[in-house]
């Protein structure tokens, strides 16, 4: 954008330090090509940067709708419109739990209570320290074993408060995300 | 090719890509809107202008239905007057909208539409949500307090003027005009400063500064004596 | 790829398949996914390898075999026997491997593990769209030729007019399993009779077509996942139901619109669209004849409304997912303008069997005006919860006693939900009900997409209602003011109830709003959303009375 402006040629800095330091654009770049940078491309190039980078923030939103030729609000409005974009980071750990008809109706809510009581962390926040994000999500498909909830991307099922709780424990205590067999749809997604 | 349908019992000569909304306006015949605006795309969204066409079993919105030989309509019965009544007050309940402290006071179409519908109060709660003022660009200002999200801003800023600063963020009840990546207005690198969405604004969201209350007056009609320079090049004054 | 050689890829894989004695099928859906099936896979593996049973044994991976709150489950399948008689192990680990393939080689079933196969829950079902589903690996497209997958798609290429295809799925009564139930074989033919690009906006250069099939795999009600075991368990049967549509239709490119979430079903139908490509069951010039046709995979991102035809189109064209005015229906101007079929994973699924097995089989299963069998998701306080296919007209009784066998811990049932967000909860008295669309909606309900949450007598109904329309009011888009402004005073007022701070008169007004709420809004998700609200009063209403309070004890 050619337009003079202080905001624009700040993001437009740190773009390009990115953009030679950070090679993760380059696979942002392989999907736009696939797409030949068209507007109808936007959502799956959404998908990518998110997956690199483990959110969109607005430098990335800023080169996206560059490189698409779109309206920075187009972007940013998509990017808002659904949910399974974030604009923030998330903390080191994450404790998903499902929140589907059937998980409600066997409790799910009362694990969102007991990690909420505990971590004193809000549905959709990051506690102060970086280490927990507790998510909320509608449903994984997985309602015969309810309630489940994703520790760091890890299913587990038949829940309840305690053993919610031990899960999460035992995740912040193990450090690095454990990677198995069950790993998370949300990380899974390949291409 | 001209068609006739009968609305509300009036005979009603129209043309074939007329929408029903267009044609009752022809013949004189009042439906309110308010996410329509002459010059802008229409988008269905405010529901005010749903009518009652006979052999469908769902109101329709007539301003983006099209017309048929042989339509019958009707625009203004007892059960849409209740409907529209209900819509009013949702919206006056669901953000903070206070005709007393407005700059659009007098000159606002959601209020114009209130009395209109014989609203008196609302029954539902209000939600009083809490809400900012941008008013970091030089000469207009937005107040989302007032927004009813009808979009003609965002539709007026990306089909007219063409810069398309404006757009929705986030979604359902929590969403917001927003210019930009979120920026402050006065930083919006796109905005050409033109006024085109404070004309179009039906409210008093978007309004000149240094307006107080009941002072912003605007001409909507400039949009679409605009947008008939532009494409048909007929500047009909 | 000509039908010879599809016959010859059959025969091989069929021969292969009988050179082996047994085969080990491990479910890989992702409940026994997530339970560690691929460890016991591998496991499985290890075990007939040092007991040098490779070339007797099978060892392989299957989509959902049903009863997913068992899982993980493996079941062992005799290739030589007729009838087989198919053993199915239970909560299996991969400690449990020397075992099980002990048991295999001495053809005695292990009994502490094993599941009676002869159960309702297995007895009552009769599986059209899943019957592939448990019995073949979905990342293998030669397992589907050789249960006779593609047989359709050749047929129709090769023996059958555009317009016979369309007659055949209208003489076979199947209906849309998205939800509202319209007639496929009048959608297929509406889209097939419109012109290409009559309200042309702008199709992408690099999109060659005039018109379009779209799959919507955008499951996105709670407590569903009927289609996501179908797109995982079965990725090819959908492509070839798409293939089928496409020709009948005249479209040479399709979508399907899954969820990102359903990261394995996205998985599959990559492997599997690469491998219809390479053997040229999709593409150019499909079976040599002057068929083209491709599948393009586009990915949700969370918005249960984009399982709304205009909203989902709206998504794959890159923009937010709002719905729009219909008419004009996608069939005439939907995707960038052009005709647009769009119909549901289960939907198309059902397509290839009607093709080789005819419309007149397909249209005697069922009742008079629903045919065929609908697949649900059998959960919520029931015993045996799971993935289910049954005839269209069985009754709720027999779905939720003998199938599902009934609430738990002698608890009492007090009612099912069908159709999640959109749909209505239904009392014991309606249990004998028959299960097709008319019904359904009689009773103030939908068939939905399948999801079945059986609820006891512990469950709060104003509870339910109240969590329902906090979906809603999540998911609406905003578009719209009734269902933007609507559903969160909806919310509100049940929230009010729920604390005691409601009077009757807000009960009032509550049921005046579902009703401006359900005749103004703009799209389904919204003429929709009060559904659970109306039918827990109609059939509950004494739980909501009980917790008002008297107008001046209001604080």
């Amino acid at each position: 954008m050619s337009v003079a402006n202080g905001k624009v040629s700040q993001l437009a800095a740190e773009l390009s330090r990115r953009l030679a330091t950070d090679k993760r654009y380059k696979i942002l770049e392989a999907v736009m090509r696939r797409y030949d940078y068209r507007s109808h491309g936007l959502i799956e190039v959404l998908h990518a940067a998110q997956d690199s980078f483990g959110y969109l923030d607005e430098p990335t939103l800023y080169h996206i709708a560059a490189k698409l030729h779109l309206p920075l609000s187009k972007v940013l409005g998509v990017a808002t419109f659904y949910n399974y974009f974030t604009l923030k980071p998330q903390g080191k750990h994450t404790c998903v739990v499902c929140l589907g008809t059937a998980c409600y109706i066997k409790g799910g809510d009362r694990i969102v209570e007991a990690v909420q009581q505990r971590y004193h962390v809000k549905p959709g926040a990051t506690t102060p320290d970086g280490e927990l994000s507790l998510l909320i999500v509608r449903c994984v498909g997985s309602c015969s074993a309810a309630p489940v909830a994703l520790f760091d991307g890890v299913l587990g099922t038949h829940l309840d408060a305690d053993t919610a709780l031990q899960r999460v424990a035992a995740m912040l205590r193990e450090g690095l995300p454990e990677q198995s067999n069950g790993k998370t749809p949300v990380q899974e997604v390949e291409r | 090719m001209a068609r006739t349908l009968t609305i509300n019992g009036q005979m009603v000569s129209a043309r074939d890509e007329d929408t029903i909304l267009r044609a009752a306006q022809d013949a004189g015949i009042h439906i309110p809107v308010l996410c329509h605006l002459d010059g802008l795309s229409d988008v269905g969204a405010c529901r005010f202008c749903l009518v009652e066409v006979a052999g469908s079993n769902r109101l329709l919105p007539a301003c983006t239905t099209r017309i048929q030989e042989g339509m019958v309509v009707q625009t203004d019965t007892e059960q849409l007057r209740n409907y529209r009544r209900h819509l009013i007050e949702l919206l006056f309940a669901e953000r903070n909208h206070v005709c007393a402290v407005c700059v659009a006071n007098g000159n606002c179409e959601m209020q114009s539409l209130a009395i209109q519908l014989g609203m008196t109060h609302s029954r539902y709660d209000y939600m009083f949500p809490s809400l900012g003022v941008d008013l970091s660009h030089e000469r207009f200002g937005l107040d989302h307090n007032r927004c009813i999200m009808c979009t003609r801003c965002v539709r007026a800023c990306d089909e007219i003027e063409g810069a398309h600063t404006l757009d929705v963020f986030g979604r359902g009840a929590k969403a917001r005009i927003v210019t930009d990546l979120g920026m402050p207005w006065g930083e919006s690198p796109t905005c050409t400063s033109c006024g085109k969405c404070v004309m179009a604004c039906p409210t008093g969201a978007l309004f000149k500064q240094g307006s107080t209350v009941a002072e912003m007056t605007r001409d909507r009609s400039k949009l679409n004596f605009l947008k008939t320079a532009r494409e048909e090049r007929k500047w009909i004054v | 790829m000509n039908p010879d050689e599809l016959n010859r890829i059959a025969q091989a894989e069929q021969a292969a398949l009988s050179r082996h004695e047994h085969a080990i099928n491990v479910c890989v859906g992702i409940a026994c996914h997530s339970g560690g099936s691929e460890q016991i896979r591998k496991a499985l593996e290890a075990e007939v390898k040092s007991a040098g049973l490779q070339g007797k044994c099978l060892v392989r991976g299957v989509g959902c075999p049903g009863l997913c709150a068992e899982g993980p489950l493996v079941s062992v399948e005799p290739l030589h026997r007729s009838p087989p008689q198919e053993l199915l192990y239970r909560k299996v680990t991969p400690a449990d491997a020397p075992a099980l393939v002990r048991s295999v080689v001495r053809e005695e079933p292990l009994e502490q593990l094993r599941i009676d196969a002869n159960q309702p829950f297995f007895t009552r079902q009769l599986k059209i769209v899943l019957e592939n589903c448990g019995h073949m690996d979905p990342e293998r497209i030669e397992d589907y030729i050789a249960r006779g997958g593609y047989q359709a798609l050749i047929k129709v290429l090769t023996e059958m007019t555009p317009q016979e295809v369309i007659d055949a799925l209208s003489r076979s009564g199947l209906r849309g399993r998205g939800g509202a139930g319209f007639p496929t074989g009048l959608k297929w033919a509406t889209v097939a009779k419109a012109t290409p690009g009559r309200y042309p906006t702008y199709v992408p250069p690099d999109i060659q077509s005039q018109k379009f099939v779209i799959c919507n795999g955008d499951e996105g009600d709670p407590g569903a996942f009927m289609d996501r075991s179908v797109m995982e368990g079965d990725p090819h049967r959908v492509l070839e139901g798409m293939a089928i549509a496409g020709y009948a239709v005249g479209a040479r490119q399709g979508f399907i619109y899954v969820r990102a979430e359903y990261a394995l079903a996205v998985k599959r139908l990559r492997t599997a669209i690469r491998q219809a490509q390479r053997i040229g069951l999709l593409g150019k010039n499909i079976a040599g004849t002057s068929f083209t046709f491709d599948v393009d995979i586009r990915l949700g991102a969370g918005a249960f409304v984009c399982g709304e035809e205009t909203a989902l189109i709206a998504s794959i064209e890159g923009g937010r997912g709002l719905p729009r005015p219909r008419p004009p229906y996608p069939a005439e101007s939907g995707l960038w303008g052009c005709p647009t079929l769009i119909n549901n994973v289960e939907t198309l699924a059902n397509v290839p069997p009607i093709i080789t097995k005819g419309a007149d089989w397909f249209a005697s299963i069922g009742t008079e005006k629903s045919k065929g069998t609908k697949v649900f998701a059998l959960t919520g306080q029931v015993k045996r919860s799971g993935l289910i296919e049954v005839p269209m007209g069985i009754t709720l009784r027999e779905i939720v006693f003998e199938i599902g066998g009934g609430v738990p811990e002698g608890r009492q049932f007090k009612a099912v939900q069908t159709g999640g967000p959109s749909g209505g909860c239904i009392p014991a008295d309606y249990l004998d009900m028959p299960v097709d669309y008319e019904s359904l909606a009689k009773v103030g309900s939908i068939m939905g997409s399948g999801g079945l949450i059986v609820m006891d007598d512990t469950t709060d109904m104003v509870e339910v209602a109240r969590f329902f329309m906090d979906f809603c009011m999540e998911e609406s888009c905003g578009k719209c003011i009734p269902c933007r402004a609507g559903t969160a005073q909806m919310h509100h007022i049940l929230t009010k109830i729920q604390q005691g701070k409601a009077t009757a008169r807000d009960l009032r007004l509550l049921e005046e709003l579902s009703n401006v709420v359900k005749h103004t809004s703009l799209c389904g998700l919204g003429q929709s959303a009060p559904n659970p609200v109306i039918s827990t009063l109609r059939y509950f209403r004494h739980e909501y009375e009980r917790k008002l309070v008297p107008e001046l004890e209001r604080v």
